[in-house]
Formats: C-alpha cells, structure tokens, sequence
C-alpha cells in the first residue's frame, strides 16, 4: 500500500506518514504547521494591526522610547536569533544521523528560549515595578502587555515543545527516521523568532 | 567524514544554505536597525526604513531557517496569504483613524515629567455636556435616518 505512494527522497528510511501530501513530500506534519502557523500568523498580525491603527488614530500616544529601553530587548531579539540558528543545526544533525551533536545544539535551543523567557520576565518586573505601567492603565500599556505576553506564552510553548524532543533524543526514543518531528518542530520556533522580530520593531523601535 | 564536515562547519551531506551567512546577514540587519533607532530621523524615514529591515530579516528567516526557498514553490502560498491579509488589515482602517479621531479620548496617563515624556501633557476631556443642540462632539456625520 506504502509502496503505490512512495517518494523519491532522500529521507535515510524515515518513517513512512498514512498520507503523502504533494505540497510537502515525505513530511505530512510540515503541511500541518505551515497551516497552523498561518492562523497564527493572522492572529498576530490582527493584534498588531490594532496596535497600529490605535497608535496612528491617537494622537496622544506616547513615545515607546519614553517608557521601554532596547538594551534587554535588543539581546533578546539576538538570543533568539541564535536560537533559530543552533535549532536548524540541531535539525541538520538529526538528518544526518549524528545524534550527539543534536542533543547539544537542541539542548543550546532550549538555552535559548529559556533566557529569552528569563530577560522578558525582567523586562515586564521592571516596567510593572518600578515605571508603573500596568494593563489596566492606558492603551499604550494595553497592548504593550498583550503583544509581548501572548509572544511569550508562544515562546513557552515552544520551549516545552523543545524539551520534549530534546528528552527523547537524550533517551533514545528519538532517532534519526523520525527527524520530521524536528523538522516540524524548527518551522514553530522560526516562526516565534520571526514575530519577535516584527513586535520588536513595530513596539520598541517605531 | 561527517566529523570532519560538521567540524569545519559546513552541512554534512545535506546541500543546505550556509546557515552561519544568514546569521551574520541577521545580525548586521538588527544592528542597522538600532542605528537607524539612534540616529533620529523624521518619522517618516525612520518607520519605512525600519519596516523594510524588519520585512528582510523576517523573509531571511522564513526562507533559510524554515526551508521556504527551498520547497515547493506552492506551500509558499499557505505563507503568503497571512502576509497579505495583515497588511490589508493594517491600512484598511487608516481612512477612518485619519479623518475621525475615535481615540482621542482614550484615558490620560498622568504625566509626571513631560520633558522626559517628549509628548505633550494631556489635558481631560471636557466635561461632557449631554448633546443639546443635537451637536456631535466626536466629528463623525450623525446618520440621518
């Protein structure tokens, strides 16, 4: 029955899905995600055209540079940049079969993300803290909480998501025919780094 | 063999994109970024500017990190579409932000330096006085049923 769909791929015998889909062959699960990170990507991109279409109607806006400062955020944007790169190393290694060297790069992914959590968590302590922004404040503050906060379940998201293949690559569930799962994986937390990218630019630096 | 390749850096037996490239690309994009931040510009020049960096960076990750380049060329639908959408949803509402202020009113944070702020102090809102004189406050056509 497998036989009829096979693909001529150079898939190192990874495990065979039910469906060979024509957009994504040999990886079902990518065609899964690219889908889902669409809706995501709406979902994003609605809250940021709000942001955008309050912050344009008001002219009473105050000035982000007022009230965030770039230096945490700026090495948050960098830490999350080097952790797309050690994640789609991790993913080169894992097709090669070199296991070892996935399990340090996914673990150095997982690093990542966890800094980045760590540094937003700071950045929300001080600005909560000691410069009195709330939610319940204004709109600025508003949407500053909920574009970041909603990024940042993401990133938990993504690093829980992280930990489990880097768990089951230490315990040997993980093996190199089903590196689709780590390809699956990498598109999810691109796609977390890449809207950071754009929340970063259109909240701290605009 | 693949010690060997993976010590020297590049991809093993995967004809991948040199992923340390688009690194340095990445990096040096973000570093633009905050220069053209410091430097000032009139808003104008700043916002287009830093759009397009912010636009570059995320097509370097879309295509490089997440394989866009190298799939077929039609799951890149399933990516564009979004894109499209949301920059729709971001200008569609600009007649209306632009011409009709329904935000004005939004409540007045305190203003406890406003040299500092960079902003101007925002006073209250009048007192709002019901309409008498069937007047509208907000400038916006009331429809005439």
């Amino acid at each position: 029955m497998s036989e009829a769909a096979a693909v001529e791929t150079h898939d190192h015998g990874v495990v065979q899905d039910q469906l060979e889909p024509s957009l994504t062959p040999g990886n079902l699960g990518k065609l899964g995600m690219w889908s889902f990170l669409a809706g995501d990507a709406m979902t994003f991109g609605a809250a940021i055209a709000a942001y955008g279409a309050l912050r344009i109607g008001n002219p009473n806006w105050p000035s982000p540079a007022a009230f965030l400062g770039i230096t945490t955020t700026a090495i948050m944007t960098f830490i999350l940049i080097c952790s797309s790169v050690t994640m789609v190393e991790a993913l080169g290694s894992i097709q090669t079969g070199r296991m070892a060297r996935y399990r340090n790069f996914m673990a150095l992914t997982v690093l990542g993300g966890i800094m980045f959590l760590a540094m937003q968590a700071f950045e929300w302590h001080h600005l909560l803290g000691e410069r009195g922004m709330s939610i319940k404040v204004d709109l600025f503050d508003a949407t500053f909480f909920i574009l970041t906060g909603f990024h940042g379940c993401h990133v938990f998201g993504g690093v829980v998501y992280n930990s489990v293949l880097l768990i089951r690559g230490m315990t040997g569930k993980l093996t190199p025919a089903k590196a689709n799962l780590v390809e699956v994986a990498g598109l999810y937390w691109h796609f977390v780094d890449l809207v950071w990218i754009l929340i970063f630019t259109f909240i701290y630096l605009i | 063999m693949t010690t060997q390749a993976a010590i020297s850096g590049h991809p093993a037996e995967h004809s991948g994109p040199n992923y340390i490239a688009v690194f340095i690309y990445l990096s040096v994009l973000t570093a633009v970024e905050l220069g053209v931040y410091a430097m000032g510009l009139p808003q104008v020049a700043k916002v287009g500017l830093l759009i397009a960096l912010a636009w570059a960076k995320a097509v370097l990750v879309a295509m490089y990190f997440m394989h866009l380049a190298m799939e077929k060329k039609a799951l890149a639908v399933i990516a564009i579409i979004p894109v499209i959408l949301v920059t729709f949803l971001c200008f569609m509402l600009l007649p209306d932000l632009t011409t009709r202020m329904w935000t004005r009113y939004d409540h007045p944070r305190p203003v406890t330096n406003p040299a500092e702020m960079g902003a101007h102090p925002v006073a209250p809102p009048p007192e709002q006085i019901p309409n008498q004189n069937n007047q509208n406050n907000n400038q916006a056509p009331i429809p005439q049923l």
